[in-house]
């Protein structure tokens, strides 16, 4: 059993509601931080901690933090983003259902770190119930004097309020979901200059994964050289793991990082193996945007030695393979999935969700999405399978946001590790009619190793 | 995604009750002096919802006057997000989820239960003006696999079964007033 820093109280009864939360020694990080340490100190803390963003890049959150234009000219925002909406990612929606106070207070502490008096939260606009819940959460925090003005009699201010998206993926980008807090088109913008100098509103302002805030409130309490002893190497704390697919025991787990990929797939602790005893073929290790790796590789690195949940054991291989950790969204395949349908069903999501702006992700994502669908339908060419990696070559890398590599990296990492699925449509159209046609696919011997 | 009817007026007036007015005011001041357009993305939800669940010029139009700002804003905005309807839908909107997750744990295989069940194709409407069916890109919810939309409510494991029962629920519900708390203003 792994420490359990977020998710400990989950099954406490009403641990979403303050008295209830408050009972079980909830908001003293607030009182620590607001009361005993500076704003430095507190990110001197986090920083020691090396707590990394959960969103998906995973950088250091301390340093991002060191980032912010301090000058006091102008107001600070802290802007909380709960855009999720990376297929195979659903920690955050789990954090705010359940532990709602937990944002909140680290939402309060990483305000006062920043000196910011104003956050708003980024919802997803499909979260409408979520919103309702934390919105009600922050009432509460309000009535206790969590929020407000003069909190805990510090003279700190600070409000916290609840704004929602509407469908699009793009904004969970950081500068889009800014465009979007303004009441604008989600489109990305070109970086620098970073949100730390101009962000919101032309203001300095951190834009942090919820899954970020929620851990700050516990390194307060456990300081952040504790937390770094939990872990693995740069990969400190504990993580929210969300599994999906064709597995026993779908749902968000949280692991201390250093896991191994096959424990965590394989025991019932977790997911619990592969439903309905079929073969492990494949998983996406960190949502729909990461290399897909096979059986044989997402279970053990190049050299043999067991995967970890880490970024950096993720990454080991580099693209060739290995993949990356991201949000932590696994998405598990079993012997019957096709991967040229799933691949195609990626792409179609992201030239759906492509903002338009940039001509190869606009372009390309509906271009690759054109040749899969052929391919998946029984009309594909020899020639098509070169084609897309080219065009996946050519979107990455030579867009504003990271959509444009997110689109391209699943089509390639496809090709790479299942090529024959996808020569397999082009010489038998035949077996393309059915809707599940993937246990059909003959697979060489050598080429693909089951687990 | 633009279509003309955006620029064909409906005719009718549009208006928000004084109760939802205050409410606006109220969303409004959350954001700073001169940035009310900010408050852009929460109205439009409740606009929709209050004008039976799709955005038409006029009420658009209302918006744009509420927030002081340019209807084209307004427009550019409702045609980028998915959330938003341009264009009058059913009773209920019936969104499944069609990405990856949702795919290989046999939403696939909803979408033709619905398709056969409805007895319409997606993207069309049932004749007497209840269901709109239509897919929509991940919901965020891939461990309760399939999962799909109504209105703005989920739902999550799917079977066949599971939708006999709440297509037969929701008929019966078509003709009373809303749930408590279940409306977009209640929920800021």
């Amino acid at each position: 059993m792994g420490r359990k820093i977020l998710t400990g109280l989950v099954t406490v009864p009403g641990i979403r509601s303050f008295p209830v939360y408050r009972g079980e020694g909830g908001y003293m990080s607030v009182e620590k931080a607001l009361c005993e340490m500076t704003p430095i100190d507190i990110i001197k803390e986090v920083t020691k901690s090396g707590l990394r963003g959960r969103g998906g890049a995973g950088f250091p959150t301390g340093l991002k933090w060191s980032f912010l234009d301090r000058k006091p000219d102008k107001p600070h925002y802290l802007v909380c983003n709960a855009d999720e909406s990376e297929p195979g990612t659903f920690k955050d929606r789990f954090l705010m259902e359940n532990m709602p106070h937990l944002l909140i207070e680290g939402l309060i502490i990483s305000s006062f770190a920043l000196g910011a008096n104003t956050c708003y939260i980024y919802v997803r606009g499909e979260f409408k119930y979520i919103i309702g819940l934390l919105n009600k959460a922050i009432r509460e925090a309000y009535e206790n004097k969590f929020l407000g003005e003069n909190i805990l009699g510090t003279g700190y201010s600070l409000d916290i309020f609840v704004h929602p998206g509407a469908g699009a993926y793009i904004c969970g980008e950081e500068t889009a979901l800014l465009e979007s807090l303004k009441g604008k088109r989600g489109n990305p913008r070109i970086k620098p200059p970073f949100p730390a100098y101009k962000g919101l509103y032309d203001c300095p302002t951190v834009v942090n994964n919820v899954e970020t805030i929620a851990t700050v409130g516990p390194i307060i309490i456990m300081g952040g050289e504790e937390y770094a002893s939990i872990g693995k190497g740069k990969s400190t704390g504990t993580k929210l793991i969300s599994a999906c697919g064709n597995i026993n025991n779908p749902g968000v787990y949280e692991i201390e990082l250093g896991l191994p990929v096959e424990d965590f797939i394989y025991s019932q602790e977790y997911c619990g193996g592969i439903r309905d005893g079929k073969r492990l073929k494949a998983v996406v290790a960190g949502g729909s945007s990461v290399p897909v790796l096979p059986a044989d590789l997402i279970l053990s690195t190049p050299q043999g030695q067991k995967r970890l949940i880490t970024f950096e054991s993720m990454q080991e291989g580099g693209f060739d393979s290995g993949t990356m950790l991201g949000s932590g969204g696994f998405i598990v395949y079993n012997e019957d999935q096709c991967m040229v349908r799933n691949t195609w069903n990626f792409t179609r999501f992201y030239r759906h969700e492509s903002c338009g702006q940039c001509s190869p992700c606009r372009e390309g994502t509906g271009w690759m999405e054109k040749v899969l669908y052929r391919i998946e339908h029984g009309k594909g060419k020899v020639s098509d399978i070169d084609l897309l990696v080219s065009v996946a070559n050519k979107i990455e890398g030579n867009t504003i946001c990271p959509l444009g590599d997110a689109a391209a990296w699943p089509v390639a990492s496809a090709i790479r590790h299942f090529r024959h699925e996808f020569e397999y449509h082009i010489e038998h159209p035949e077996i393309c009619n059915r809707m599940d046609h993937g246990k059909l696919i003959e697979q060489p011997a050598a080429s693909i190793k089951y687990r | 995604m633009i279509n003309h009817h955006l620029y064909k007026k409906e005719g009718v007036n549009v208006a928000f009750s004084s109760k939802i007015l205050e409410k606006v005011r109220l969303i409004i001041k959350r954001y700073p002096d001169g940035k009310q357009k900010s408050a852009l993305l929460p109205i439009l939800h409740i606009a929709q919802e209050e004008s039976g669940g799709y955005l038409n010029v006029e009420i658009m139009d209302y918006v744009a006057s509420l927030l002081e700002i340019q209807p084209i804003e307004v427009y550019e905005v409702a045609t980028f997000y998915t959330m938003f309807n341009l264009e009058k839908t059913g009773t209920y909107l019936i969104e499944v989820c069609r990405t990856g997750p949702c795919a290989i744990s046999g939403g696939e295989h909803i979408l033709d239960y619905l398709e056969k069940k409805l007895n319409i194709k997606t993207g069309e409407t049932t004749s007497d003006g209840l269901f709109t069916l239509k897919t929509t890109e991940c919901l965020g919810a891939c461990g309760n696999a399939p999962v799909m939309q109504v209105n703005t409510e989920y739902y999550e494991f799917l079977s066949n079964e599971k939708i006999d029962l709440i297509l037969d629920t929701l008929k019966k519900m078509a003709n009373g007033n809303k749930p408590e708390g279940s409306r977009w203003v209640e929920k800021f």
